[in-house]
């Protein structure tokens, strides 16, 4: 899960949450130039791909990876 | 004060038509009380009479509750009823269902209605919020005690009386907040609270919130290289003009939409109809809610196997609990038989 409000999201239930930017715009950052915007996305992205390739005993956090 | 006219609801083994063969019995209505509507007649006493029974195959009432409630109506029209005791259901799962279908129906009719369900059964997170449900055991052994709360409680609703609330009162809390003078203003109350929590005291919340489903968390994907994702978002993303009048706010129901051979969400074809987001950025660009372009990109870099064809959408926003669970479980049966391996879901 990609969510701004990763303490939430935890709290509620979620077991891999991926910390995301803000609320309204979870997968990027429009103060951004549009290359490092997406490079952001790509790097939620790939945070959520490696948070459905690890196991888990409990919930945890993923923080973005940057290539 | 004249006896209530009480109409009891029983499902086909308590109205002592048969067991699970006699599952698709019809509605049918008998005079006076049958089965354990005779017991529910003795703890009435001179306060009620159980002027008809109402019996119904647990399958024929539970596979179309709609048809079902729509019979159960007219007959308590037919009745006049002042008043409608629907089982206790114990934990039986579609029996639950039919009465609290009975109730809610009653109730939304003007006819007050109470019924008794286990705290497992499905019954109760289905139709709290619509009537009056009494906690009893899984099985009809508490059958003689219940049968003396129902009533007395049959006989309050029936003559309107001021119900209190569901600590006082013991049924399952239906979620409504009613105004009520209290001698002692909020402020003191809740610090009573806090000093009480701090002094590790005990104290009465005032408002209770519904528990949350923790769950373990699913093994990982074996080979992520291969895997098929799908997308699902609460955050609102539907086509341009939002086709299938997705709801902006409380959502029942979710949408698929095809994103097959898109590489990226763009802007002025998709927007936001989340009504609990400023939906600006996301319209400009739609990728910050659903991160398509981005998953692509890995896609064809195989850092995963493939997408699924389609993104589902609802809105997750003043959302009930109980239809967030429902849609839930239908996404997932969804993508299930679509052959999906995992979904990342995106939240705003």
């Amino acid at each position: 899960m990609i969510t701004a409000l990763g303490p939430v999201a935890s709290e509620l239930g979620a077991n891999r949450v991926v910390r995301g930017v803000k609320i309204p715009h979870p997968c990027g950052d429009p103060s951004l130039d549009p290359s490092g915007d997406h490079k952001l996305r790509v790097g939620l992205a790939r945070a959520a791909l490696g948070a459905l390739a690890t196991k888990l005993e409990a919930a945890a956090m993923f923080d973005r990876l940057m290539s | 004060m004249s006896a209530l006219r009480v109409v009891h609801y029983v499902n086909q083994f308590f109205g002592r038509i048969g067991a699970e063969e006699a599952g698709d019995h019809p509605f049918t209505v008998k005079e006076g009380p049958v089965g354990p509507g005779i017991g529910l007649q003795k703890e009435l006493g001179e306060a009620g009479t159980v002027v008809a029974t109402f019996i119904c195959g647990d399958n024929r009432a539970a596979t179309d509750l709609e048809a079902f409630g729509a019979e159960l109506e007219r007959a308590l029209r037919e009745q006049k009823a002042d008043v409608l005791v629907a089982g206790p259901g114990f934990n039986a799962g579609r029996y639950g269902l039919a009465c609290g279908e009975a109730c809610a129906r009653a109730a939304a009719m003007g006819v007050p209605a109470v019924t008794a369900l286990n705290a497992e059964n499905p019954g109760v997170e289905l139709y709290r919020k619509k009537t009056y449900i009494l906690p009893t055991t899984p099985t009809a052994v508490g059958m003689n005690e219940t049968l003396g709360r129902l009533a007395r409680f049959a006989v309050r609703i029936g003559r309107h009386e001021d119900i209190g609330s569901p600590a006082v009162e013991g049924f399952y809390g239906k979620g409504v907040h009613h105004t009520r003078i209290l001698e002692r203003p909020a402020a003191d109350r809740a610090l009573d609270m806090l000093l009480a929590r701090m002094t590790g005291a005990t104290f009465q919340t005032e408002l209770t919130l519904p528990p949350v489903d923790h769950v373990a968390p699913a093994p990982p994907i074996a080979d992520i290289t291969k895997a098929r994702l799908a997308i699902v978002t609460t955050g609102g993303i539907v086509p341009k003009g939002n086709p299938d009048r997705l709801k902006q706010s409380n959502s029942t129901e979710w949408k698929a939409y095809s994103i097959e051979g898109v590489d990226g969400l763009e802007a002025g074809k998709y927007e936001s109809i989340h009504s609990g987001y400023d939906g600006s950025a996301a319209n400009a660009n739609p990728n910050y809610v659903v991160p398509l372009d981005a998953l692509r990109e890995l896609e064809k870099a195989h850092e995963f196997g493939t997408l699924y064809q389609r993104y589902i959408v609802t809105t997750g926003v003043g959302t009930a609990v109980v239809e967030a669970r429902k849609m839930g479980r239908e996404i997932a049966a969804d993508l299930k038989t679509q052959g999906v391996d995992g979904v990342i879901l995106t939240a705003t």
